[in-house]
């Protein structure tokens, strides 16, 4: 059953308003609550360890499928394996995500470990958001694992947003890519107050004339606290691009580690990174279009991290 | 009507004050287009920074329409009607030319016509309005929707810090007809700083502001005549004859 709470938890993290059209499992505190399969999407719970495996079926197309993770109890320690079987030639939206309510004084925390297996000439879109919430001492923690195999010609898309709310999260993600493989990562991460997020991104390119792009932009404000790691690793003949930009502000701290390691001669790989303050020419141009400095300075984050 | 009286500018080097501008008297009268011109490092971006509130004089005054606006800080001079278009506007990540003109639109975004604002700067709003300010525009086309920006809604005080960078590549014939309908329409008091002849021949006023003063204020006509002539001051360099060699910028 789900409540109002948990209604807008949903809404935070999958913008579901309601029950989700399509495939879905909604998973409450540890425990699946509601699920919907269709022709061409299964849902199975998982018998060895907590999870589901979820199977589409090749050539499946402009179907979507739904897994958000609510938590709305504390001192609550959810890990969830779950895995995807994206058949041959489908075109999917798979939208993942957790939120979180800690009410209470102890943590909460959820680790969810996805493995994605993207089949020959498949189109995923991946979309992950991190939502905390709660006014009790507990931490919210999030640690997220995603590995992705991409198989020849398949595209993925990911994107992964955490703004605000979660005081502790260590993400790693890996991709396996094949030949003729894509790959576009966004990543937007908001951290306040004394929050901690760590994100890592290790992207293999395997298969000839595989391609890679990531592009991940950070705010850090008060004294949270941001390390980046990514690595392209180039095995065959292959292009990669990795931006990683954060702003600064107040007594934030912001690491960013950039690593591409080229493996074969025709690997093209470049990194980009970069860190600092709002550009005060921005904040006067905002303000000299009647904005005051605080809108003006909303105005270039909300856009930085559209 | 915008009165700057015995403005003066210091700016600190070293534990040393060097004076920028220096005891500035001018009255700029609405519905007339000025340009500055004169050497570079001769105040004219000072002075518009300090009619936009960027800076603060040292000394002296600035009135608006009767109102002290001495002590008025950026927004509140922007929500007064003054507007400046920055000689090397900056970009931002992720925000759209779309966004940016309706927040230069303010109020009256809903009603302002977004594709004739590009038009009138001579961009095709089409490829425009969804892109983003940022690194992928030309030096060229931001100057343009920096315009945009300033002439998006009705001011009364409008700067322009050295447009010719943007509009080199389209005719100055439209951005004549478009100064034209600013003051038609909204009465807008135009100051362009610029070395730059074609505009210059769009003054009714031509200042010249040279070592942090106010050398001349002349006519179009004059000026024209005298660089017809080769007789007058360089505009760009301190002391060469036409600054050719000098200064890459200077065309006239």
């Amino acid at each position: 059953m789900l409540t109002a709470l948990d209604n807008e938890l949903l809404e935070k993290i999958a913008d579901l308003h309601n029950i989700p059209i399509g495939a879905y499992n909604i998973r409450k505190n540890g425990e699946g609550v509601s699920r919907n399969t269709t022709a061409n999407i299964d849902i199975i719970t998982k018998k060895d360890q907590p999870g589901i495996d979820v199977r589409i079926k090749p050539g499946t197309k402009g179907e979507s499928v739904h897994v958000p993770v609510i938590m709305s109890a504390s001192g609550l320690t959810d890990v969830v394996y779950n895995t995807f079987e994206v058949g041959a030639g489908s075109e999917v939206l798979i939208v993942a995500g957790c939120g979180i309510h800690n009410p209470g004084d102890q943590n909460s925390q959820h680790d969810g470990i996805h493995h994605f297996f993207v089949r020959e000439g498949s189109r995923m879109k991946y979309v992950e958001k991190h939502y905390g919430e709660g006014k009790g001492k507990g931490e919210r923690i999030l640690n997220p694992k995603t590995i992705i195999e991409v198989e020849a010609d398949g595209i993925v898309e990911l994107e992964m947003v955490q703004i605000k709310g979660v005081d502790h999260a260590e993400r790693v993600t890996e991709i396996h890519l094949q030949k003729n493989a894509r790959l576009i990562i966004t990543e937007r991460l908001l951290t306040y107050l004394s929050q901690e997020a760590e994100s890592k991104i290790i992207v293999e390119l395997d298969g000839e004339d595989s391609t890679a792009q990531v592009i991940s932009r950070s705010v850090a404000q008060d004294h949270s606290k941001q390390k980046f790691y990514f690595n392209l690793v180039g095995k065959n003949k292959c292009r990669g691009h990795v931006q990683c930009d954060s702003i600064i502000m107040h007594q934030a701290k912001v690491f960013s580690i950039p690593e591409i390691s080229a493996l074969h001669q025709e690997a093209q790989l470049v990194h980009e990174a970069a860190i600092g303050k709002i550009a005060s020419d921005q904040l006067i141009k905002l303000m000299s279009l009647g904005l005051s400095e605080k809108e003006a300075e909303d105005t270039v984050l909300k856009g930085f991290l559209k | 009507m915008l009165e700057i009286k015995n403005v003066s500018l210091d700016v600190g080097n070293n534990g040393h004050n060097i004076k920028i501008l220096k005891d500035l008297n001018f009255t700029f009268k609405e519905k007339k287009l000025y340009v500055i011109t004169g050497p570079n490092g001769g105040g004219k971006s000072s002075l518009a920074k300090i009619i936009m509130g960027i800076y603060k004089p040292a000394d002296g005054r600035i009135i608006l329409d009767g109102l002290d606006i001495t002590n008025f800080d950026i927004t509140q001079r922007a929500n007064l009607g003054i507007r400046y278009a920055f000689q090397q506007p900056p970009r931002f990540k992720g925000i759209k030319v779309r966004k940016l003109l309706t927040i230069a639109a303010g109020d009256a975004a809903e009603k302002t016509d977004l594709c004739g604002l590009l038009q009138d700067v001579g961009l095709c709003s089409q490829d425009y309005l969804d892109r983003e300010v940022d690194g992928s525009l030309s030096g060229g086309e931001l100057k343009r929707i920096e315009m945009a920006t300033v002439m998006a809604r009705r001011v009364k005080i409008a700067v322009f810090d050295e447009p010719e960078a943007g509009i080199d590549l389209w005719s100055f014939q439209k951005l004549g007809e478009t100064f034209k309908n600013l003051h038609e329409k909204y009465d807008t008091t135009i100051i362009i700083i610029s070395h730059q002849e074609r505009i210059l021949s769009l003054a009714d006023e031509v200042m010249v502001l040279a070592d942090g003063r106010i050398k001349e204020v002349t006519s179009k006509e004059r000026i024209m005549a005298e660089i017809a002539a080769g007789a007058g001051d360089c505009r760009c360099g301190q002391d060469c004859g036409k600054g050719v060699g000098r200064n890459v910028d200077c065309i006239g």
